[in-house]
């Protein structure tokens, strides 16, 4: 659901294979004890950063919207989100 | 081909022109690129616009740059306007980036000439080319074997002397391992030296954009020129691009050089000889070897394979059919995403997609992904205590030279371990090199890697020097 992908039946086996075969090798540091320690989720600390509040320029709205696979009256257009109204 | 340094010399004297060069570049692609397959896209009127342009400025008395008139290749993960950008994947072909990626910007500022992009695993997934979509690169120095990857095209590129540097990006041994299987300079520099702007994300928390060279000189000049604190990028150093070519002479005299055993346990013998061979030219340089063992080493391919994928899944959501890349049309729009992504990711990609994912799940989130962050820390702690010991760290690249086609891609575990000496590195976030040294099996190159704290770029450029003289490359 999160990964948005369907996958055949073929597909779903060999993967299930896969993904275990690379858990099992995970299970090494499932298995360790690591109280205390804390989590890294970056190697330097980052801490936030700010530039300063000036004006500058960016891209063009045509720019970007020129990439995309369908766009609308300046915005980018997908299929319908909403069920249609009873 | 000539040095890098070379070149710009001869182009920035007038003794050679940065057109001259371009088209010496574009020969030499276009002889080999059918065959190798190490170019995706040849841009062959921007380069010759870009070398006029270098060549103009040299005519009007100026003193271009350290890189005047030099032909570089460019990894497919980096956005360069208006040139087809597609990181090996069906999900962005045809895509035009609207802006430049930082290295871009400062190779051309440097007075280098971008010939186009190489060829990689997709999104940068793999150690061999071989998840590229668009098939894979062969290895200049055997058409049978893997350049290795992600950065193959690049490395490919250098080897078959097509340009004489390039860039890659390097998230758990993308630029040193095919390094090490093309007899190249590769070098993974400290996160956060180089700008990561408008270089597709794989894992945020370990890429790192970096230099291929067939000289120590040349890659640190690349390096040189690409380093540096961008605004752009918030999690790039404050500080300017070091100096580094001015050191690469600084010999190891006085060093205390340590081999981590972890770091060669396991290789072929043929990798372990030229280890050993590289680590007695270094004590013949004046160096003290000491012997280390850093266990925690053991642990950093589980925990690469959980923290990569995890970042991998979160970034790849934005490959979703709506804002640029591929759509495939369906009646809604969770639909049209399922569609689009289903048909435009490969194997790998999805499996690791799916093993980030799982990773980061409420249920195995503490199992996991936590664990792995954890077990970061615990690596960043070992380096640090290393490097009190010894100023320097040594080990092999990769457990072999060049495989051969085929021989890993069913079994993701064995793909994997091709990279289990340079992943901690990148966890550690400390810069490293791999550097040529000897050759093994079929007369095949083996790299050896160098390691060092943060930001210490200078000292390993001047050890993998005196390893590049000792191998017979003054």
């Amino acid at each position: 659901m999160l990964a948005r992908l369907s996958l055949s039946d073929a597909e779903l086996d060999q993967y299930t294979e896969q993904l275990g075969q690379i858990l099992e090798h995970a299970n090494d540091i499932a298995a360790l004890n690591l109280d205390g320690v804390a989590p890294t989720a970056h190697p330097f600390g980052l801490i936030n950063v700010v530039r300063d509040d000036v004006l500058r320029e960016s891209l063009s709205r045509d720019a970007v919207l020129d990439m995309a696979p369908d766009a609308q009256d300046g915005r980018f257009a997908v299929p319908r989100i909403m069920g249609e109204a009873p | 081909m000539r040095s890098a340094a070379a070149i710009a010399r001869d182009v920035q004297s007038g003794a050679s022109t940065a057109v001259a060069e371009t088209t010496l570049s574009l020969e030499a692609i276009r002889a080999h690129n059918e065959a190798l397959n190490v170019f995706l896209f040849v841009d062959e009127v921007g380069a010759l616009e870009a070398a006029r342009r270098v060549d103009e400025r040299v005519a009007a008395g100026d003193n271009v740059g350290p890189l005047a008139g030099v032909p570089i290749a460019l990894k497919d993960n980096m956005c360069q306007v208006g040139v087809p950008t597609t990181a090996g994947s069906r999900i962005l072909e045809g895509w035009l980036p609207p802006y430049n990626a930082t290295v871009i910007d400062r190779v051309v500022a440097a007075g280098a000439v971008p010939m186009g992009k190489t060829n990689m695993d997709e999104f940068a997934m793999g150690s061999s080319t071989e998840t590229s979509a668009y098939g894979p690169t062969r290895n200049p120095l055997d058409p049978s074997r893997v350049p290795g990857g992600s950065s193959g095209g690049s490395a490919a590129a250098v080897a078959d002397d097509m340009t004489p540097i390039s860039l890659g990006s390097d998230t758990g041994g993308s630029i040193r391992q095919p390094a090490a299987l093309c007899g190249l300079v590769g070098v993974k520099p400290t996160y956060g030296l180089v700008s990561r702007y408008g270089l597709i994300a794989f894992a945020s928390s370990l890429d790192q954009i970096g230099p291929f060279a067939k000289t120590v000189t040349d890659a640190a000049m690349l390096l040189e020129a690409i380093a540096g604190h961008d605004l752009m990028d918030s999690t790039s150093l404050p500080e300017p691009s070091p100096s580094l070519v001015a050191h690469v002479d600084d010999g190891v005299a006085g060093k205390t050089i340590g081999l981590v055993r972890e770091l060669y346990e396991g290789a072929d013998d043929d990798v372990i000889a030229s280890l050993k061979r590289a680590v007695e030219s270094l004590r013949d340089a004046g160096a003290t070897i000491v012997e280390l063992s850093i266990p925690e080493i053991r642990l950093g391919l589980s925990a690469y394979y959980l923290i990569a994928p995890a970042e991998a899944s979160s970034n790849l959501a934005r490959y979703d059919g709506v804002r640029y890349g591929l759509r495939v049309d369906a009646e809604d729009v969770a639909a049209m995403n399922e569609a689009t992504r289903t048909a435009g990711f490969g194997a790998e990609v999805k499996r690791r997609i799916m093993l980030g994912t799982y990773a980061l799940s409420a249920g195995y989130y503490d199992a996991y992904y936590g664990q792995a962050l954890k077990v970061r820390t615990q690596m960043i702690d070992a380096f640090r205590r290393a490097y009190q010991e010894a100023d320097v760290l040594i080990g092999a690249t990769a457990p072999s030279v060049a495989f051969k086609f085929g021989e890993k891609t069913d079994d993701p575990l064995a793909m994997y371990l091709s990279d289990v000496f340079t992943i901690p590195t990148n966890l550690a976030g400390d810069p490293a090199i791999s550097i040529p040294f000897g050759a093994g099996e079929g007369g095949l190159p083996v790299g050896v890697q160098l390691l060092g704290p943060g930001r210490s770029e200078a000292q390993l450029f001047a050890a993998s020097r005196v390893l590049e003289v000792a191998d017979g490359r003054p």
